[in-house]
């Protein structure tokens, strides 16, 4: 059995997750901030790809970046470089997919945040980079995590938007979830099942991992 | 060291405008809830950004909106205290401590201060401990350690023992005072509770829906709150409208009590409303116990008279124009020890509620109408046990007549 695929299905979950850790959080930390108005628009603009089919938000990427658009043509031709149908094409579509998931549990948590905190250590003197990651961001743990591994358990399953953007390329852009699609199509059903298995396998070591966080949460 | 505001904000229709100015001493902003009085406070740490004015606290300006001087919460050094106390939940109490000492640079005379302040307020054994894992008063003691360790140069208590139940609240109040007295820099403390403002400040500022109604030391508060909500947040419960007779204007009545009152001098034009506490009118045929009546009562340390202090600022000559009322020292004397009554009347006994230690006994002057307001009079059980009829011969003592007006 060739293991590509769950390599790359866990460098793409791995490497989006990360950015979508910074981008989500950030994203909200700001825009609960910005004036009423503002905030609304936003909030359903970058709610949008959690409710879209992933295949839209695939052919709007395509629109995006495909070598024929303005951007793909300008990387092309600068850089020799593809945006569409290689490996890391697929964490475009992932991050898009997943950003939702982390910016909704993230400003959730930003919200039931107690502001006194943030006040009374500004009134200490202290900076508030300090304040952000030493007291805003160990009071919002719970929720950034869980907000995390549900944007990690997402990207892991992403199929729609990246199988149009990265297509299937065995040993190149295959993933775990456009595999088991492609082995089915192909009638070879063992080989489908042993990567449902292992699917499953990685699904259920996640819920645990989030579960026994929440115990050890609960227990402080 | 001192402070010194004088601020506008508008927020919605809600319009605050606050003039203060204290030394080293304790300032109290007693208040209802909504009138502005933690705003205020907020202002001063910074949180909360004022429309116009200045504040300075020792030479530093805070904020002066006309020189364009902001300064960050993080450089004023106003420690201040929530009601919540604001621990941060995650860091154990040694951990708080530190996070209050970071504006030291060397790592090792944050240790020291912080064993210091762990070691002065009794926090040695529990620094490993958690907020949550604290009383509430622990929990006031910690964040009362963290904000001096901070170094402060001014304190601003808001609503400091709101949080606690009653018995840990007195109790530590008294730790509270001491730590204020250990300080001895400007003191700003937010609260509706008159005890606890009397017990613990030096000035009291009165605050109604924005503004300072009445500013002057504890004692000139309380013996002449001149306005309506001053006299209800000092604590004086019998409140009338006043009707004065325009041709004679020693000549009045209150009309919620259907009560007539003469007094010795003319009533001011601007007085609306009269005032007498619970505890300062007495039967004619029992002793004189009064409590802020001048003379009478616990005697006070002599205090240094201060100029009254309006929201319009300090003018002294122009306040005693106004109301011969504003020095109490004064009236005392010229009124020599047994002053005339401003009313000395027949009153029937409409009810008698019962306190743990004393009865309040609800008066009704004899030919007020059914619809009047009936009369507090609060003494002591043994006292009623004595007195009690169902018809009392009253005397209003007119020192103790708190003349009031809407808004000062």
């Amino acid at each position: 059995m060739d293991w590509f695929p769950l390599y790359n299905s866990l460098r793409i979950a791995l490497i989006s997750t990360f950015i979508i850790f910074f981008v989500g959080i950030f994203a909200a930390y700001y825009i609960a901030r910005l004036p009423r108005g503002v905030k609304a628009a936003l909030d359903v603009i970058l709610t949008l790809p959690l409710v879209l089919p992933p295949t839209v938000v695939g052919f709007l990427l395509l629109r995006l970046l495909g070598p024929t658009t303005p951007i793909g043509a300008w990387f092309l031709e600068h850089f020799q470089l593809k945006l569409v149908m290689t490996w890391w094409s697929a964490v475009f579509a992932t991050v898009v997919v997943i950003f939702p998931l982390m910016y909704r549990t993230a400003r959730g948590a930003f919200e039931s945040f107690d502001r006194t905190l943030a006040y009374s250590g500004q009134s200490l003197g202290l900076s508030n980079t300090y304040i952000f990651w030493r007291i805003r961001m160990p009071y919002c743990r719970q929720g950034i995590l869980a907000g995390t591994v549900l944007a990690f358990a997402r990207a892991l399953g992403e199929y729609g938007a990246t199988s149009m953007i990265a297509g299937y390329t065995p040993g190149r852009t295959a993933t775990i979830s456009t595999t088991v699609y492609q082995l089915w199509r192909i009638n070879d059903d063992a080989l489908a099942f042993q990567w449902v298995l292992v699917n499953m396998a990685i699904s259920f070591v996640v819920l645990l991992a989030v579960n026994m966080l929440e115990r050890r949460e609960a227990r402080r | 060291m001192s402070l010194y505001v004088d601020i506008e904000k508008q927020i919605g229709s809600f319009h605050l405008k606050v003039k203060l100015e204290a030394g080293d001493e304790t300032v109290a902003l007693l208040g209802g809830s909504g009138c502005g009085k933690s705003m205020t406070l907020r202002c001063i740490a910074g949180i909360d950004r004022p429309d116009r004015g200045r504040i300075v606290v020792d030479d530093t300006i805070l904020f002066d909106s006309e020189k364009k001087i902001d300064l960050t919460p993080q450089k004023r050094r106003t420690g201040l205290l929530f009601q919540n106390y604001a621990l941060f939940p995650q860091m154990t109490v040694r951990r708080n401590l530190m996070a209050g000492a970071r504006r030291e640079a060397s790592r090792e005379k944050r240790e020291e201060q912080v064993a210091h302040y762990l070691r002065e307020f009794g926090l040695e054994d529990l620094e490993g401990r958690l907020p949550s894992q604290l009383s509430g008063g622990q929990q006031q003691r910690v964040a009362l350690a963290r904000i001096l360790v901070s170094a402060p140069n001014i304190l601003l208590l808001d609503e400091p023992f709101s949080a606690l139940d009653a018995h840990l609240r007195f109790q530590m109040e008294q730790e509270v005072r001491e730590r204020i007295r250990a300080f001895g820099k400007t003191v700003v403390l937010v609260s509706h509770d008159r005890d606890e403002v009397f017990r613990l400040a030096d000035k009291i500022a009165v605050m109604n829906e924005g503004t300072v109604d009445v500013f002057g030391t504890r004692r000139e508060v309380f013996h002449d709150p001149r306005t309506v909500t001053g006299a209800r947040l000092t604590g004086c419960k019998n409140i009338s409208r006043l009707a004065v007779d325009p041709s004679d204007r020693r000549r009045a009545a209150a009309k919620d009590w259907g009560l007539p009152l003469s007094f010795s001098a003319p009533v001011p034009e601007d007085v609306t409303h009269v005032g007498i506490r619970m505890h300062d009118i007495y039967a004619a045929d029992g002793p004189v116990q009064t409590q802020y009546f001048p003379g009478s009562g616990p005697k006070a340390a002599p205090e240094r008279p201060s100029a009254p202090f309006t929201k319009d600022g300090f003018d002294s000559k122009a306040a005693e124009a106004v109301s011969p009322a504003s020095a109490p020292e004064t009236r005392e004397r010229k009124q020599g020890p047994a002053p005339a009554p401003a009313a000395r009347v027949l009153c029937r006994v409409i009810s008698e509620l019962e306190d743990p230690f004393s009865i309040t006994v609800m008066l009704r002057p004899e030919g007020a109408p059914e619809t009047s307001i009936p009369i507090g009079w609060t003494l002591s059980k043994s006292l009623w046990a004595q007195l009690r009829k169902p018809q009392i011969d009253m005397v209003f003592p007119e020192p103790a007549m708190l003349l009031l007006r809407e808004k000062n």
